[in-house]
């Protein structure tokens, strides 16, 4: 049922845990359905330079949540929002039909991972200018 | 070094030796046609007739009360089937349970496209009919009622005994899928109020692909399959000899270790095993009745982690398992029996079923209690949820 990878995956996930300072956090599913993955990030000039995930669900919910984070350290932000689920799955050796969704919630993990972050930054840079602004005026 | 532990009785078991010795001869050497009027057709006639005795011994019916089928679904089907068309001019409604086997509920619901009505009674949190409700679900038109011996999901037994009393008082038919309870806990039909039951054969050490519908004489139920006779009519097709003769004796042997009172040893390794994983992990729900369930059976669902991970990190360390699961069944939805005793999704994901054989043993349930609860942990550390409750070992 399972290609070796994933099982290989499955019984070693990598990057397992949470970075609790992280700079993006991103959660996606639902516990009603099985599966939910919560994809944490840290990035460093805009490139992420670490990626942890937790997953509740199954056999291919935590492999693909584990090759996802490996298919993005390192990347910058854009090459990471570029990560399909077509290319998680092919990177697992494929996944029996009814579980191509959990390669869906990986690339949708990272996106929402890094839309947090982005929408954070966005926020930070924002009280930075009126900071800037308000010195002016003052 | 890792045990080899197979806890998934109630989906299947092994066939006993002296089972398969008995089926041998039947292949190849004694394979004769048992409607053949020579020698080799005689002998196969007699040995299909010594498999029904003794499969009709397992639960004190008369031979000829017992119908030889393709397995368990198949005598489900003739039994719902049957008796519904053979009764149509009586009524159309039947009543069954919603925690009831594919096999049964499938078939009320096919029903319900040729004209008949099914009421599906809803249970109770462990699993159990309630009665005053079937009573109130009982109609004027109600030709049947189909409410299984025990659930194979989560064991609960049901009272068998004044389910089928009410339906005697009512003048209405009832049939009882046995699968999971026959061979493994005393059955009598001379005392209990049963007209029709189903029972398989891989379920007591036996072959697979064989069944057997118990129809209680004067019952009328019209067959699904029609050809050459067999089987008084109600099952035609060349009779599977080897596989009868591999029924007969599975249930000789399961009548054997019922009366030396064999089935206790099981019913103690799995109240270990229940009180086991109940002191040993927190935040773990023991699925269906605790003491009112079949003797082997044992079944839980662990909050925050999903029965598919869990049964495969088991599978790792030699232990087979199952789980509803909706990841195990290739649908969104987890197993229908957990959703009916009112388990939320969530909790309903976490599923694990144990079920023990004839041939577990102490150290099999000590390997288990040893290594269950790091596989839970393990899987929790990496869930997003239940944190304050669980430590993190990854």
């Amino acid at each position: 049922m399972y290609s070796e990878k994933v099982v290989e995956l499955f019984m070693n996930p990598k990057n397992v845990g949470r970075i609790e300072d992280a700079d993006g956090v991103g959660t996606v599913g639902n516990p009603v359905c099985g599966d939910v993955m919560k994809i944490y990030l840290k990035v460093e000039n805009g490139r992420i330079v670490d990626v942890k995930f937790e997953t509740f669900g199954c056999a291919a919910a935590i492999a693909t949540s584990s090759m996802v984070t490996e298919m993005v350290k390192g990347k910058t932000l854009e090459e990471a929002l570029k990560v399909s689920n077509k290319d998680v799955a092919q990177a697992l050796g494929g996944l029996p039909p009814h579980k191509l969704h959990c390669s869906l919630l990986a690339e949708e993990g990272i996106k929402a991972a890094i839309e947090d972050y982005l929408s954070k930054s966005k926020a930070d840079r924002a009280g930075v200018d009126n900071k800037k602004e308000s010195e002016v005026t003052v | 070094m890792n045990r080899s532990v197979y806890l998934d009785h109630s989906a299947t078991t092994p066939v006993d030796c002296r089972v398969l010795e008995a089926m041998i001869p039947y292949f190849s050497q004694d394979f004769g046609n048992p409607n053949s009027l020579h020698a080799w057709g005689r002998k196969a006639r007699q040995a299909v007739d010594e498999a029904r005795d003794k499969v009709a011994g397992l639960i004190n019916a008369d031979p000829a009360e017992i119908i030889f089928t393709g397995g368990g679904s198949e005598a489900d089907n003739l039994a719902i089937k049957g008796a519904a068309f053979a009764l149509k001019g009586k009524g159309r409604h039947v009543i069954t349970s919603a925690t009831e086997h594919h096999a049964v509920l499938h078939t009320c619901e096919w029903l319900g496209k040729e004209g008949f009505e099914a009421t599906v009674l809803p249970v109770d949190g462990e699993g159990f009919v309630k009665i005053d409700e079937l009573e109130r679900a009982i109609r004027p038109d109600t030709v049947l009622v189909t409410i299984h011996f025990a659930n194979n999901e989560i064991g609960t037994v049901q009272p068998i005994d004044e389910i089928g009393a009410l339906c005697r008082a009512r003048g209405v038919l009832f049939h009882t899928d046995a699968v999971q309870a026959a061979g493994h806990i005393p059955i009598d039909t001379k005392t209990l109020p049963i007209d029709l039951m189903t029972m398989a054969a891989h379920k007591m050490y036996g072959p697979k692909g064989v069944g057997a519908l118990y129809v209680r004489k004067g019952v009328k139920i019209e067959p699904l399959i029609h050809g050459g006779g067999q089987e008084r009519g109600l099952r035609s097709g060349t009779e599977n000899t080897a596989g009868m003769v591999g029924f007969g004796e599975a249930a000789a042997l399961a009548m054997e270790r019922l009366q030396k009172g064999e089935v206790d040893n099981e019913r103690r390794l799995r109240d270990r095993l229940i009180d086991g994983v109940l002191e040993r992990i927190d935040d773990v729900l023991l699925t269906g009745h605790r003491t009112k369930r079949l003797p082997f059976h044992a079944s839980f669902c662990f909050r925050y982690i999903e029965g598919e991970s869990l049964l495969l990190r088991l599978d790792a360390l030699g232990i087979g398992a199952s789980s509803g699961s909706a990841c195990t069944s290739g649908s969104l939805e987890p197993s229908h029996v957990l959703l009916a005793i009112g388990l939320p999704h969530e909790v309903a994901h976490g599923s694990l079923r144990l079920s023990l054989g004839k041939d577990t043993s102490d150290e099999d349930i000590d390997y288990v209690l040893e290594n269950l609860p790091k596989v839970v942990e393990s899987l929790r550390a990496m869930s997003p949820y239940g944190k304050k409750e669980v430590a993190r070992h990854v």
